[in-house]
């Protein structure tokens, strides 16, 4: 499929869905359930307006949620709290099967949501956005509501647009635009079309859930664009522009621990893929410096971007979802 | 003995069921910047959540208020609910809210958004509670009140509504327990001292405009105000100069004059337009006083059904009336005669800071107040 006409044709603002009766009327009609997981670690500050827009809006009002759930990696503040006490259900992802461990980290709670949350969509949204709306869910589950090919849907937050100036960028965020966009440039040149392939914010069907594998860290979002790509195309996957995004900005030291993850679950893949061979192991220590009363010192920060197997392969899963074949 | 339909406490109950609903509206009214003149995002918002509750005639205007129906039993009386959109907070400022267990915090949270979510939750609320409300109701989210809004949204309206109105009540954030049924005579000013360019200071000593602001205070201050009728004069806001060692070639002073009768503040106002030429004439700089808002004193009595409907409203639920003049949107309606009283939704702290917030729980309480009033007007449904 030619970006182009990908663009055309899977590229959507959130206002082409504004008529949400219309978006319950056709899932209804399809017998379709939506669950709504929301990652979180220590997300008092804004978990409980997430939870009220989203309940308000998208259960009581208009029914287009089934469900609201916290999957949590062990919240040291109220997170759980908050959450529970307007309406969410609330889970540790150390207690959602527990016979498979735990580890720390985004991709275990949105790996263990597929197990513990019921809806043939998942729809994820972080925690963290301070300008929470009901676009930030009806966006991304419309066009697979809309469109049965569509397979996974990403969210983006600034559509290039004229402009006085002209055209403005695609508005990806660092780590995107001088880590992932390169990268998929070199390698994956269709997946460029993603707006903000590091966005947190996507709706997938369970069909795709359940076969692809989870990196645990801040791998995840890049390796299920890798996954997904190679096994269903271009055409799987659509984008919403959900206008503004508001939500903590990161430190640039922090995204050099987000990029050296990212580079880690590349790396695996296009291994995985034979489209690279790295003929030495490499480190997973990040090796970051600062001046300390002009004294130069090493941070050294170990990476391990862990992977959690698809979890149709997982036999409590299978259990609980009857899968047999 | 309970006078109401309900137990009132029941109703608390029942409100609390739908706290989603109400806490999303306040979120989302409140993360709607609406700065005074500046409100038509509010209306907009406003107006959506009438026409999702099928409210008749919903219709804004050329003001930015906001307007909606729920008709009552044939010939029941017409009130108006009434909550200003506007806040003291620039739209520029970050409006993003919190939402904890316990308390709601945000930059207008109390004043008004809360009161504005409220008016945006009741028609919601009224038809899904299956309340007996016998009166036609008016919502009206009404613009321009702050400062120099001067009520500028409710009096445009009432000026040019053909609807009469038998009663009203007006909502306010803060604090659950406020009653009001009386209007302050209010007069606010705005004093603007300004050092021309050409200034001789060789002739007059040196001296910025600030030294000159501090003279009209100290003799602003020397105004006799009577303890009855009980009568103030509150200094709002002083700006002046930009450095430590520049006189200030500008200084600007917001005051307001509060008094229980018309007279009085008027006298006070008088005297401090005296006390202004004097000072101009003696110094030779540039004084100008405006004039920002006004009000007229006026109220309807303790004992009228609109109030004695809201003690006994407050008794049921166990809430304190703080009772005590306003000026608020109240002024405007009893500046027509239209009984109205303004009640308060839950408790809150640092109103018109950056740190404002408001208690959730006692919200529901809030709420069941306002609909226990609405439902009271039955009992004196006669006598309006």
């Amino acid at each position: 499929m030619k970006i182009d006409q990908w663009l055309q044709s899977n590229s959507f603002h959130h206002s082409d869905f504004w008529d949400v009766r219309q978006l319950v009327a056709e899932k209804e009609k399809q017998n379709l359930k939506i669950s709504l997981c929301i990652p979180t670690l220590n997300e008092d500050k804004t978990i409980g307006k997430e939870i009220v827009i989203f309940r308000s809006e998208l259960m009581s009002r208009y029914p287009l949620i089934d469900e609201i759930a916290v999957v949590d990696s062990g919240s040291t503040d109220k997170t759980l709290e908050v959450a529970a006490n307007f309406g969410a259900d609330t889970y540790f992802s150390g207690d959602i099967l527990p016979e498979e461990g735990f580890k720390r980290g985004k991709g275990e709670n949105l790996w263990k949501a597929i197990h513990q949350l019921t809806g043939d969509v998942i729809v994820y949204v972080d925690a963290d956005i301070t300008n929470i709306h009901p676009r930030f869910v009806t966006g991304l589950v419309a066009p697979l509501i809309y469109q049965p090919e569509t397979k996974y849907v990403k969210a983006f937050y600034d559509r290039p647009l004229a402009f006085s100036q002209g055209i403005r960028p695609s508005g990806g965020g660092r780590v995107t635009e001088i880590l992932t966009r390169p990268l998929f440039s070199l390698f994956f040149p269709e997946l460029t079309a993603l707006m903000q392939p590091l966005s947190g914010e996507y709706a997938v069907r369970r069909e795709v859930l359940e076969e692809i594998a989870f990196p645990i860290g801040y791998g995840v979002e890049i390796s299920h664009l890798i996954d997904v790509y190679t096994r269903w195309g271009l055409e799987a996957f659509a984008q919403t522009d959900l206008d503004k995004r508001v939500h903590r900005n990161q430190a640039t030291r922090d995204l050099g621990k987000m990029a050296f993850g990212i580079l880690q679950s590349f790396l695996n893949r296009t291994q995985q893929l034979g489209m690279v061979e790295v003929k030495t192991e490499v480190s997973k220590i990040l090796r970051q410096f600062q001046v300390n009363n002009e004294v130069i010192e090493q941070n050294e920060i170990t990476i391990l971007e862990e992977e959690r197997p698809p979890m149709k392969t997982i036999q409590g899963y299978r259990n609980k979802f009857g899968l047999t074949d | 003995m309970n006078h109401f339909p309900e137990s009132l406490p029941e109703l608390e109950k029942r409100v609390r069921e739908h706290q989603d609903i109400l806490l999303a509206n306040l979120v989302m009214m409140s993360e709607t910047p609406a700065s005074t003149f500046q409100e038509q995002n509010r209306v907009r918002f406003l107006l959506d959540r009438f026409r999702e509750a099928g409210l008749d005639h919903i219709s804004d205007d050329e003001v930015n208020n906001g307007i909606g129906f729920l008709p009552g039993p044939e010939d029941s009386p017409s009130v108006a609910i009434a909550a200003h959109l506007d806040t003291v907070f620039e739209n520029t400022e970050s409006h993003a809210l919190s939402l904890g267990k316990e308390r709601v915090k945000g930059i207008g949270i109390g004043d008004n958004s809360l009161g504005a979510a409220v008016l945006a939750s009741l028609p919601y609320l009224i038809q899904e509670l299956e309340l007996p409300i016998h009166a036609n109701l008016w919502f009206l989210g009404v613009s321009r009140s702050l400062g120099r809004g001067n009520l500028g949204g409710i009096r445009f309206l009432m000026d040019n509504t053909q609807q009469k109105f038998d009663q009203a009540i007006c909502l306010e954030g803060a604090p659950l327990g406020r009653l009001n049924f009386t209007s302050l005579a209010m007069m606010r000013g705005e004093i603007e001292v300004e050092v021309p360019d050409e200034y001789d200071f060789s002739r007059f000593g040196v001296m910025g405009a600030i030294v000159h602001i501090n003279d009209i205070i100290n003799r602003i201050l020397e105004i006799p105000r009577p303890s009855r009728p009980q009568t103030s004069v509150v200094f709002g806001s002083l700006h002046g100069g930009n450095s430590f060692h520049e006189l200030a070639r500008r200084a600007t002073l917001r005051f307001e004059v509060r008094s229980e009768s018309d007279q009085v503040a008027g006298k006070i106002e008088k005297r401090i337009g005296e006390i202004i030429e004097e000072v101009r004439s003696r110094s030779g700089v540039e004084i100008k006083l405006t004039k920002i808002a006004h009000r007229s004193h006026g109220g309807i009595s303790y004992e009228d059904p609109l109030v004695q409907g809201c003690r006994e409203v407050m008794s049921e639920l166990n809430i304190e009336p703080k009772i005590g003049p306003s000026m608020s949107e109240l002024a405007a309606f009893i500046a027509r005669d239209i009984p109205a009283v303004t009640l308060g939704i839950s408790n809150g702290q640092r109103i018109n800071t950056l740190e404002e917030e408001v208690e959730v729980e006692p919200i529901f309480k809030g709420i069941a107040q306002v609909l226990g009033v609405l439902m009271s007007l039955n009992r004196y449904g006669d006598d309006v």
